[in-house]
């Protein structure tokens, strides 16, 4: 696969996988002619901080950089999660980045304007708690002049705000970009109210997609926030019940839906994400979603077959192949619809909450290193890795 | 009349430029006394410690005419206030001062106000509009208010740079506001009057000040418009008299 290297590097292109597995190539921008009337377009609205802050461990006078990852809530806006690295910066692969000093509850981090203190780690020597010092407002100032937006050495040039925000941005609760929001501009929501489709947002927090370390890449995605305004839960429950399909934009758009349906209904509110999508999960909520392309092994390749058959997947990735379809953040697009036998309309799974059907965790020894490869396996959760998620979320 | 208003404005997220002066200091204190919640921007630093001191809004340094500081400055704003519902750009540049007819105004002077009185707002309001059109949705209502003039309407020598950049301004307003109504958000264009006011005071240093709006007056004007354009105030919150 072809990484899209640069940000709005030309039009996208997108294969649409029906619900019987039919292909066709479409231009992404006429995504809104593949919707029909009564559907619901549903995205998410997380503006993408500019979570990668460099600066200095001051014990130790080693150069670090920090990013962001998770926040315990909304309305927290000093605390957060964040993995550490070493010297260098994006250009140089996360997985060959030397480790940072090691670290110590109480440690300061001088981060340009910021100062943080590491409140302690969370189960991994790279993963900590920090508190910036400070008012709000000189917090906020020191993030928004010294952060940069997290990226990957398959872009290397620097990114700037514009580039990771998507036309629907509002609050910047994001560590990376919701990236298949970014095919959707205001003459598309245009087009699909002429059409008569809704449109919906909510928020979702989306965590880091790498971090260059076997065991912290094996916890990902971080558990994440997000908020489902009333309106768009209502919006969304209505659709469903007069037989309207729910179109997810993105991935995080699935993570928040799902964890946020019970008894065939999704509440609206604040919650954490914390389980995976995967291909034992039924999903409750979502009948069609957009997605980047993504290879096999990846957790959000893995996602997508809660929407359709291994067989149909492997058919889409040889067409993707052939046509040079771009990966990553600024690359091309999948929609796959769910298919009719895969998985889905279980009677059972109106009536219990997705929660507790959609168990899946890392299995530990099977992640091949790398941001493209790694490998996930749907199981039941043991004790142990229970205990992981629980100290992954675990904040002092 | 002199204007009195009991508009209830808690909870409104309110996001003001030009905050520390004029007619943007009125507003961001006549928001922050009926209960909204406000984020302001200037450019000084120390002015706009001293007005978020006083008032206890989010106050944020940068200058809406420089394109880099833009971003940081949406991001600043709707990371304090977690959202927006209604954007006021107030902040605005006369161009040459003094005034000068356009035949001896720089070049750079009508640029500058155009940065600052056109592409400074298309620009913020561009990078809010995501955060505006979500509170559009959930049916709160959402509100672009372009500080405008009567020199955007009428042709007044030496007004030439501020005159041409507040037309466009105007325009610019028209437009969005019919390509976004489906969004349900709404753009206004107000002219507040001549107020008594530094930037006033620049363009027309010997007018006299007892001839002038004060700018708290104009700003209840402004906060009465804006409450008029949103779904969940005009209902019923609206009691004051104009």
């Amino acid at each position: 696969m072809i990484a899209a290297a640069r940000p709005q590097a030309g039009p996208t292109k997108l294969l649409f996988v029906d619900a019987r597995g039919d292909m066709r190539h479409v231009k992404s921008s006429a995504l809104a002619n593949l919707m029909r009337a009564g559907d619901i377009v549903v995205a998410n609205d997380a503006a993408t901080l500019p979570a990668s802050l460099h600066g200095t461990h001051a014990p130790s006078g080693a150069p670090i950089e920090i990013r962001l990852a998770a926040r315990r809530s909304f309305d927290e806006a000093l605390r957060f999660t964040a993995v550490l690295f070493g010297a260098g910066d994006h250009r140089t692969r996360t997985e060959d980045r030397p480790p940072p000093a090691p670290i110590a509850p109480g440690d300061r981090l001088l981060l340009g304007p910021l100062i943080a203190t590491v409140e302690g780690t969370l189960g991994h020597r790279r993963l900590i708690a920090l508190r910036f010092e400070g008012a709000p407002d000189a917090v906020w100032a020191g993030i928004a002049h010294h952060g940069k937006p997290v990226q990957y050495a398959h872009v290397p040039e620097p990114l700037a705000l514009w580039d990771v925000w998507t036309k629907i941005a509002g609050p910047p609760v994001a560590f990376e970009p919701p990236s298949a929001g970014f095919v959707l501009d205001w003459s598309m929501l245009a087009a699909l109210r002429s059409r008569g489709v809704a449109f919906a947002t909510l928020t979702h927090a989306a965590s880091l997609s790498s971090t260059g370390d076997l065991e912290l890449d094996r916890r990902l995605p971080f558990d994440e926030l997000y908020h489902i305004p009333r309106a768009t839960a209502a919006a969304i429950n209505r659709a469903k019940a007069e037989g309207g399909r729910v179109v997810a934009i993105g991935t995080t758009v699935v993570r928040a839906l799902e964890a946020a349906s019970a008894f065939g209904i999704v509440r609206a509110g604040s919650g954490i994400a914390t389980g995976r999508i995967c291909p034992s999960t039924r999903l409750a909520t979502v009948d069609v979603i957009l997605s980047g392309v993504h290879t096999p092994g990846e957790s959000h390749y893995e996602l997508l077959r809660a929407f359709t058959s291994d067989a149909i997947l492997r058919r889409a990735a040889d067409v993707l192949e052939a046509h040079d379809y771009r990966s990553h953040e600024f690359g091309d697009l999948v929609l796959i619809e769910r298919a009719a036998d895969h998985r889905s309309a279980h009677p059972s799974t109106t009536s219990i909450p997705a929660a507790q059907l959609s168990v899946c965790n890392p299995m530990p020894g099977q992640a091949p290193p790398g941001r493209m490869t790694e490998a996930i396996s749907c199981a039941k959760p043991s004790v142990s890795s229970r205990v992981t998620r629980a100290s992954a979320r675990a904040a002092p | 009349m002199e204007s009195k208003t009991t508009t209830d404005l808690s909870g409104l997220r309110v996001a003001v430029t030009g905050g520390t002066s004029g007619l943007g200091l009125a507003l961001v204190r006549a928001l922050t006394g009926r209960g909204a919640r406000v984020a302001f921007v200037a450019r000084t630093a120390a002015a706009v410690d001293r007005i978020a001191r006083e008032t206890g809004a989010a106050g944020i340094v940068g200058d809406v005419g420089v394109k880099d500081d833009i971003y940081p400055l949406a991001l600043q704003i709707t990371g304090r206030l977690g959202g927006l519902d209604v954007l006021i750009n107030s902040a605005s540049s006369l161009g040459p001062v003094p005034l000068a007819a356009l035949g001896d105004t720089a070049c750079e002077d009508l640029e500058q106000a155009l940065a600052v009185n056109l592409v400074g707002p298309f620009r913020l309001t561009k990078a809010l509009l995501g955060a505006l059109a979500a509170s559009a949705r959930e049916g709160k209502g959402a509100v672009v208010l372009n500080v405008s003039s009567d020199a955007a309407v009428n042709a007044y020598a030496n007004w030439g740079a501020y005159g041409a950049s507040k037309a466009a301004l105007r325009h610019l307003s028209a437009i969005w506001n019919e390509e976004l109504v489906g969004e349900g958000v709404r753009f206004l264009s107000v002219d507040p009057g001549d107020m008594d006011t530094p930037l006033h005071a620049l363009a027309v240093p010997d007018a006299d000040p007892m001839t002038l709006k004060r700018p708290d007056a104009s700003a209840d004007e402004l906060i009465a418009a804006i409450a008029g354009a949103l779904p969940a105030m005009k209902a019923a919150k609206v009691v004051g008299a104009f």
